[in-house]
């Protein structure tokens, strides 16, 4: 299984994102530059955190033009995982391969801390390897996390079970003190209608190993692996 | 050539938390008057096109697909005639 890691001018969790897979995971991981043209040969994209193009205009708003984006984009098209890591998850907001858009933060504070996530759907390839209800302590590190979409989009995001992640107090309870910069139902991550585009705001590449604080964030790499496997196997 | 400015504002009713902020600081500087403060981003394009409308047609695509996000903002053209 072939694991690639797009760099964006800007990008700073692409080392530790190559690091989970390759060295935690054990998994084939190359670095992809934003200027490439092609994904082909891979079998899951990640789209690392950092502040690719300064952040400037909007976060993830340039990037999301860069030549491999168009690669990305088919890729996602054609059924490829797709995972968008806090700048990656506005990266995929802006090319529209997730529905809604990420205000600042409330209370205009950039997070940087571990906060706690109830796993809400674990019938996805990116989380499977989980419990449903589980909680996890990731951390967070952003600006613009506080995800927006219309009612209409909100409900059937809802209804569709497309919730993936939600910031949570620490036994699950889903409460205001526990969202750390405003977002929509206490949004942290989203997967598409189809089930193969994930997006988080937590960084689960900075909490797959002990000496980093907390493991909880291996199983969204463990699940890929498994779902790779499984998808080959038949 | 075109002077094309773009104003880029959130749409109604999205939050925005920059505003609230400078709305609390007016206000401890006295000004109770404030009601509201919204902020946005101010862009000018320096455009070659041969006319006025088609300036605008290409800033109105340019703002539609980069300059603003259609999900959270609106965006707002003024197209001037500018000495090259």
């Amino acid at each position: 299984m072939k694991f690639g890691v797009v760099v964006f001018p800007g990008s700073n969790c692409d080392a530790d994102c190559y690091h989970a897979v390759k060295n935690v995971l054990g998994a084939e991981c190359d670095y992809l530059w934003h200027q490439d043209r092609s994904v082909a040969g891979y079998d899951a994209i990640i789209l690392p955190g950092g502040f690719s193009y300064g952040d400037y205009l909007r976060t993830g708003a340039i990037a999301r033009f860069s030549p491999i984006m168009a690669a990305v984009a088919d890729f996602a098209r054609a059924g490829g995982l797709v995972l968008g890591i806090c700048n990656g998850f506005q990266i995929l907001l802006e090319a529209g391969l997730l529905p809604g858009a990420m205000r600042r933060n409330i209370g205009l504070s950039f997070r940087c801390e571990f906060v706690n996530v109830r796993v809400e759907n674990t019938d996805t390839p990116f989380t499977s390897a989980y419990r449903p209800g589980q909680v996890l302590r990731l951390p967070i590190a952003h600006g613009e996390g506080n995800y927006y979409a219309d009612p209409e989009t909100l409900a059937a995001l809802e209804a569709g079970g497309q919730v993936v992640l939600r910031y949570s107090e620490p036994d699950g309870r889903i409460s205001e003190a526990a969202n750390p910069n405003g977002s929509l139902h206490n949004i942290a991550a989203l997967i598409n209608k189809e089930g193969n585009v994930l997006g988080m705001m937590p960084h689960p590449e900075r909490a797959s190993e002990a000496i980093l604080g907390s493991e909880d964030g291996r199983g969204i790499f463990i699940s890929i692996l498994r779902y790779l496997e499984r998808r080959r196997g038949k | 050539m075109y002077l094309v400015k773009v104003y880029v504002t959130l749409k109604k009713g999205i939050l925005d938390p920059q505003g609230v902020t400078i709305r609390g600081a007016l206000e401890a500087l006295d000004y109770k008057n404030v009601r509201d403060v919204r902020t946005g981003k101010y862009m000018e394009l320096e455009l070659d096109a041969p006319t006025a409308e088609a300036a605008r047609q290409e800033a109105e695509e340019m703002a539609r697909r980069l300059l603003a996000n259609p999900v959270i903002e609106d965006y707002r053209l003024e197209v001037e005639e500018a000495r090259a």
